[in-house]
């Protein structure tokens, strides 16, 4: 009587851009701003995963800016779901999907559930839901949080994911005030990878990295069980800065060893993409100011704000246990007690 | 309007069992053969979950069952499993239910038939455990269908109808049931426990239809339709909520046709009022001290006094409860919820009374009255003073605007 629906999924990792499937599930008929990498996100997502997907998406740009009633841009089955629901409206549909199938209800076949959320709904409301979607290991779905820094439907207001020091409209720059904002960035795909072990799959990706993110998205699915994918998402609207360069800030993101692209498959960090050639020392971080003096949100920087920020990433690269993604240092009388390597990774036997 | 009641074909009991409320509708879960529910503990409503485990854990009943970070993801995983066509549980109770809020009004905006029960609890602060029914009633205007139930058998009986009810396609909108906190939830009751069979012939497989989200239907559910058509929706809405009262006469029906019971009408418990001149109207459990206090005053005292219970609150039965009040010198209106800075300081119950028969010409002085807040018993004594205000006022000896009392408050 149990027919439980296959882990795996049939979508072979893509090669080169030549191999990325033409169908478009992600079309026209949105309202996102010029440039905006969310809505790539969106569009190199489903195109990952496929028609036999079903698509749940929490309160933030892409369903206010981009799901209107009669010009919706999905040709996959699409649901809203609340601010902070992104995990459990992933766990209800594969929950749903799951017991239908089982019982007969439903033709047992495989079928891709991805919930998205935004920063303010995944990393700040919602991460709770989220943390309890990755425990439970017997439903296959996939939260994606595409993070653009800020609460940028409701006009560039401050979240747990916008930089250090950045300008929003909750964090403007005043004359008593320079810096209004002083937190750090919250690590959630780090946090999310250390505090789920059977989850079996969470990455950090970027559009600008567009096979490279379809390649996680698709590695997600194939897996099963609860996995997290998190993008970040240069924002025209909220950074400040002329839609044309969204690829651009993308890339320098991660150049700039901000934003490591990297994935926690089984528990192992596999670094991708640039991020792993600067850990391995075949590439050159470049300074952060490349990054910051791209983007209005940091005009009022002083040469004492970029060198904070400058240290704080230098300290994720030198002193964290994996550069830039475990924010864990070990004394160094506990090194051969753990066993931990510390040379760095291309000098590993371990990759 | 009259249900006509056939014959009943049979009597098809499986056990009679002692059970708790809860108890009795972790059995309707089994009957029901729920696909998915969602759990998370708040005392009095988590009866149902450790008895729906139970079942599970001896392999009594085949359900995806979800225990959940909160009582907003218990509410959202449901919704969203019952958009892919699994038929779904869920409940809460006092703070618990309002941490859920925000699902519970999205999911009647969905239209999507999810049951819930809420065992009515006070809200916190200060804690209190007891029944109070401001949980529940707080939905009113959200587009949920709200019975009470009174005994742990009619609990078993309003969930069955109550999946029925949610989703005939006429209806479409979640049901929340109130159970009694401690009163009901917890105390045992014998229970009749019909057939599988019996219950597969009242209620029929769950199905969404076109409204089902999966890739062979890649609809988009909820889009962002801002001013251009939120009065249609609502309007559909309002008229699924219309067509309940419908569709809620039809079930009892036919539940009286194969289960045997269910009482004279879907919406009213009518008790002793044939030769009434007062009666008191109220929901839930509160019947049962009025029932005996009914019985002793008619005996002790030979007055002519009876109780009306409403059985669904909302769709609001105005028809049912208009023709059966209008018949009556006075009614008194009991409230276990309060309605703080309401017109004329009173209840929820006594303000959707008195709308109720606003427009009839004849109509019954109506007394209100506040008891057993927090899950304060109704004793014997405060049910005599209910009836003797109430009398009272039926003979017009309140003073204008004192038309509201608490009863057994210490002041």
């Amino acid at each position: 009587m149990t027919t439980e629906i296959m882990p795996a999924q049939d979508l072979p990792q893509i090669k080169g851009v030549k191999d990325v499937p033409y169908d478009e599930l992600f079309v026209s008929g949105h309202r996102t701003c010029q440039g905006c990498e969310s809505a790539l996100v969106m569009r190199h997502m489903v195109k990952a995963s496929g028609p036999r997907t079903i698509v749940l998406g929490s309160t933030g740009c892409m369903y206010v800016a981009n799901t209107t009633y009669y010009t919706t841009p999905w040709v996959v089955p699409w649901m809203h779901t609340q601010l902070g629901a992104s995990g459990s409206a992933a766990l209800g549909t594969a929950a749903g999907l799951k017991v239908l199938m089982r019982k007969g209800k439903l033709k047992n076949e495989k079928i891709n559930v991805i919930a998205f959320c935004g920063d303010g709904g995944g990393a700040d409301m919602g991460i709770g839901a989220i943390s309890a979607t990755l425990t439970h290991k017997d439903y296959n779905c996939l939260v994606l949080l595409y993070d653009n820094e800020s609460y940028a439907n409701t006009d560039i207001q401050l979240s747990s994911q916008t930089p250090y020091g950045a300008v929003t409209t909750f964090s403007p720059s005043g004359d008593k005030k320079r810096l209004m904002h002083t937190r750090w960035k919250k690590n959630v795909p780090g946090m999310l990878a250390a505090g789920h072990p059977e989850s079996r799959y969470i990455a950090a990706g970027c559009a600008a990295y567009a096979v490279d993110l379809m390649n996680k998205i698709r590695k997600a699915l194939e897996l099963g069980g609860p996995t997290f994918v998190h993008t970040l998402d240069p924002c025209p609207k909220g950074w400040d800065y002329h839609p044309q360069y969204s690829q651009e800030l993308g890339h320098l993101a991660v150049e700039t060893g901000i934003w490591p692209l990297y994935e926690v498959v089984d528990g192992v960090c596999n670094l991708t993409g640039p991020t792993r050639q600067i850990a391995e020392g075949r590439k050159k971080r470049k300074p952060v100011y490349e990054y910051l003096k791209r983007q209005g949100r940091f005009a009022h920087f002083i040469d004492e704000d970029v060198e904070h920020f400058q240290a704080q990433v230098d300290k994720m690269w030198t002193d964290w246990l994996i550069p830039g993604v475990i924010p864990f240092t070990v004394p160094a009388k506990d090194v051969a007690i753990l066993k931990i390597d510390k040379k760095p990774m291309h000098e590993q036997k371990t990759a | 309007m009259a249900v006509e009641v056939k014959t009943k074909e049979t009597n098809e009991i499986e056990t009679e069992q002692l059970a708790t409320g809860c108890e009795a509708i972790a059995e309707a879960i089994r009957l029901a053969d729920v696909d998915v529910m969602a759990a998370y503990p708040i005392r009095p409503y988590d009866g149902v979950m450790q008895a729906a485990a139970k079942l599970i854990a001896n392999g009594k009943m085949d359900v995806e069952y979800i225990v959940a970070d909160g009582e907003h993801s218990q509410f959202e995983i449901v919704k969203h499993a019952c958009a892919v066509g699994a038929r779904v549980f869920v409940g809460s109770s006092g703070v618990g239910w309002f941490y859920a809020f925000e699902a519970i009004a999205v999911t009647a905006g969905l239209r999507l038939p999810v049951v819930a029960i809420c065992g009515n609890r006070a809200l916190d602060d200060p804690g209190a455990f007891g029944t109070e029914h401001n949980d529940s009633l707080a939905v009113r205007d959200l587009g949920w269908l709200l019975p009470w139930a009174e005994t742990a058998q009619e609990a078993l009986d309003l969930a069955l109808m109550a999946w029925r009810v949610a989703e005939d396609k006429r209806v479409s909108l979640p049901v929340a049931i109130g159970l009694d906190g401690a009163f009901l939830t917890h105390s045992q009751h014998i229970v009749k426990i019909p057939t599988q069979a019996a219950v597969d012939r009242f209620l029929p497989k769950f199905d969404l239809g076109d409204r089902l989200l999966h890739p062979d239907n890649p609809i988009t559910i909820a889009p962002q339709v801002d001013q251009d058509w939120l009065m249609e929706i609502r309007r559909q809405n309002d008229a699924a909520m219309r067509n309940a009262l419908g569709v809620i006469r039809e079930a009892h029906a036919d539940f009286k046709r194969i289960f045997g019971r269910g009482g004279e009408s879907p919406f009213l418990d009518e008790y002793m009022t044939d030769d009434a001149e007062v009666v008191v109207i109220g929901q839930g459990t509160l019947s049962l001290p009025m029932k005996v206090a009914i019985r002793r005053l008619r005996k002790e005292r030979g007055l002519k006094i009876g109780l009306v219970r409403l059985k669904w609150f909302r769709p609001f039965p105005t028809e049912e409860v208009v023709k059966s009040l209008r018949r009556f010198k006075a009614v008194g209106v009991i409230d276990r919820d309060y309605s703080f800075g309401s017109p004329y300081y009173g209840g929820v119950l006594y303000n959707e009374i008195r709308s109720a028969l606003y427009s009839q010409e004849k109509r019954p002085v109506i007394v209100g009255f506040i008891a057993g807040l927090g899950g304060r018993e109704i004793e014997q004594p405060m049910a005599t003073e209910i009836f003797e205000k109430t009398m009272a006022a039926g003979k017009g000896d309140l003073a204008a605007g004192d038309t509201c009392h608490w009863i057994g408050v210490r002041e």
